[in-house]
């Protein structure tokens, strides 16, 4: 094990916290204002990840692809809020967990008819492919480079946004007491539709940029959708900083499990058993991870204030 | 006799009469098919328990579904055949994760509750995958079914029906005797208003957990039944969809009623049946008509059957 492994998987941790923040924070927005619990969240990441492999097929440009499917996917949330999640808000969280579960059905088969059952591959375009030298002896692939550059970014403007922007004063003051925010003549409706908006384009950015590096099928959004559960759980569901710390945490143990779990029972147990052993607890690590921190806090890290 | 229970009866003999109308019909797959039903109609009540009476949205049912079909799995894969040994051990391997994710699940409440029980089964799922020695993703196939030598053979497709029909309506009575003793009083109160029930003496957890524990055990025992109706298992029978299905079934049938799940079951499985006998994107037809369901039927198919209350 050395250091220059270390370091690359760590990178590597870093960029699947960074994808699993851009979900955690939209399902985390939604939830703390609307009080909605959205299982489709999934489902939207899909989405953006299909639309934006079709318009980079259809236009050939990367940038093209990514902007027409960012732009798709903000009006599919946008539409799906409206038809269907809007009346679910006053609902408790047993019905919005069955409507948004028989969401993701659809959605699934819709994708599964229009593009098919068989996953997708898609090529970066050659400026985003190829290695960056980051030091000697450690080779980072460009691309995965600009996920972590684009949601640390994106993760700064959230913050931006909701800290000192007008905007982000309403949506704050919608989570504390949407009654009042209302009595206050804003139109919450619209302010609701917007926040879900928002939330699904970051599923559909945190989906479209995981295209190139997975594979784009059906059902790719309950894959990572669970993964993001257990990062909002962790940090603390409703709050933004909760979903930052939830997700670098999951990333990185996640990550790090799943590359050095093995080698590191190797050391103590015998190695036939370490084969066995290792991949069946690094991939029950984050979930064992959970229960630990919901048994000292059982509001997670950072519990959303009031 | 009330028409609640006139309904009742006329419905389980309906249930005992399938196997003769599909023998004169000639269609032995409604057996099948119901035999089926049936398995899931135990699941559905044993989450009822939790889910109807105690208010406790576990999205996780769908674990002890695959921790009974993986004990007897497992069993028969190292050459235990013998059924009352591979039965006992789903039982009780299903009630000690029950006791497992109960213990730090029920600590929660609300939303935390409903993901928590999503995690840890789907922490199993990835447990069963892992496992290449049961067949990770692929599952293994059961050769040989549960073994009661003189009691039954499962083989025969109509004694394995009456078997589970048995359990079914042992499993319906037994439940309904439950809720309605002193212990089910208190789950049912803790779900109602958790400080009163603090107030006139009775800590919730303890009562919670067993209740858990139970609708574990009684699960674990559905999924020993759904190993042998389909003789093969995957990791799939944890999957986080099955729990929505169990949850489903639940509701749409009628939460907190004895009938509910069976209808919701019954209901649920023949609706799949017929839209994937039309298109082989059925979901597309199912997603939907779920949303609409919880959107607009609220009572349930019991409520709708035997009016306000059952």
């Amino acid at each position: 094990m050395n250091i220059i492994l270390v370091l690359e998987q760590t990178l590597n941790g870093l960029q699947l916290g960074v994808m699993l923040f851009l979900m955690a924070a939209g399902l985390t927005l939604v939830f703390g204002i609307m009080n909605l619990v959205n299982l489709a969240h999934g489902s939207l990441y899909m989405v953006g990840a299909y639309l934006a492999t079709y318009f980079y097929q259809l236009t050939g440009s990367f940038v093209l692809g990514v902007l027409l499917g960012l732009a798709g996917t903000l009006v599919v949330g946008i539409v799906v809020e409206l038809v269907a999640l809007r009346t679910l808000y006053e609902r408790g969280h047993l019905d919005q967990v069955l409507a948004t579960f028989g969401l993701i059905l659809f959605f699934n088969e819709l994708m599964a008819i229009v593009w098919g059952r068989a996953a997708i591959y898609t090529t970066l375009p050659a400026y985003l492919s190829g290695h960056v030298e980051l030091f000697a002896g450690l080779r980072y692939p460009l691309y995965r480079l600009v996920i972590i550059a684009v949601g640390l970014a994106v993760a700064g403007l959230l913050w931006f946004v909701v800290a000192r922007t007008r905007l982000g004063m309403l949506i704050r003051a919608g989570a504390s007491n949407r009654a009042m925010v209302a009595a206050l003549g804003v139109n919450i409706r619209l302010l609701y539709t917007l926040v879900f908006g928002f939330g699904a384009a970051l599923a559909g950015l945190a989906g479209l940029m995981s295209g190139p590096i997975h594979v784009v099928q059906p059902g790719m959004g309950e894959l990572i959708l669970i993964d993001v559960l257990v990062v909002i759980v962790i940090g603390g569901i409703g709050s933004i900083r909760g979903a930052l710390a939830g997700a670098l945490i999951v990333g990185m143990v996640d990550t790090l499990g799943r590359a050095f779990l093995k080698p590191m029972l190797a050391t103590v147990i015998s190695p036939v058993a370490a084969d066995t052993a290792g991949p069946a607890l690094a991939s029950m690590l984050i979930y064992l991870l959970m229960a630990a921190v919901l048994a000292v806090r059982p509001a997670g890290l950072f519990p959303a204030r009031g | 006799m009330n028409r609640r229970t006139a309904i009742l009866l006329a419905g389980f003999l309906l249930l005992a009469a399938v196997p003769s109308i599909a023998a004169l019909l000639g269609q032995p797959f409604y057996v099948d098919l119901l035999r089926r039903v049936m398995i899931f109609a135990i699941a559905a009540l044993s989450l009822n328990l939790i889910l109807g009476y105690g208010g406790m949205v576990s999205f996780g049912h769908a674990a002890y579904l695959g921790v009974g079909a993986y004990a007897v799995g497992v069993l028969a894969h190292y050459g235990v055949h013998d059924g009352y040994l591979q039965w006992a051990l789903a039982i009780a391997a299903s009630a000690l994760v029950a006791l497992v994710i109960g213990a730090v699940s029920i600590r929660t409440s609300g939303i935390y509750f409903i993901m928590i029980t999503l995690a840890f089964t789907q922490m199993l799922y990835y447990l069963g995958i892992s496992i290449e020695e049961f067949g990770g993703d692929d599952g293994m196939r059961l050769e040989v079914k549960s073994q009661f030598p003189g009691l039954i053979d499962l083989n025969n497709g109509n004694a394995f029906y009456y078997l589970v029909l048995a359990i079914l309506v042992l499993v319906a009575l037994l439940g309904h005797r439950l809720v309605n003793s002193r212990f089910g009083m208190v789950i049912r109160a803790a779900r109602s208003n958790e400080a009163r029930t603090r107030a006139i003496g009775f800590s919730p957890y303890p009562y919670r957990l067993a209740a858990f524990v139970i609708a574990g055990a009684v699960c674990g025992l559905a999924g020993a039944l759904l190993v042998n109706h389909t003789a093969y298992l995957t990791p799939e029978f944890m999957n986080w969809t099955r729990s929505g299905e169990l949850m489903f079934m639940v509701i749409l049938g009628g939460m907190a009623t004895t009938a509910g799940p069976v209808l919701g079951a019954l209901a649920l499985l023949l609706v799949e049946d017929v839209l994937s006998g039309w298109t082989q994107h059925w979901q597309i037809i199912l997603g939907p008509l779920l949303v609409l369901s919880v959107l607009f039927f609220r009572r349930g198919l019991a409520g709708l059957l035997f009016g306000k209350d059952e």
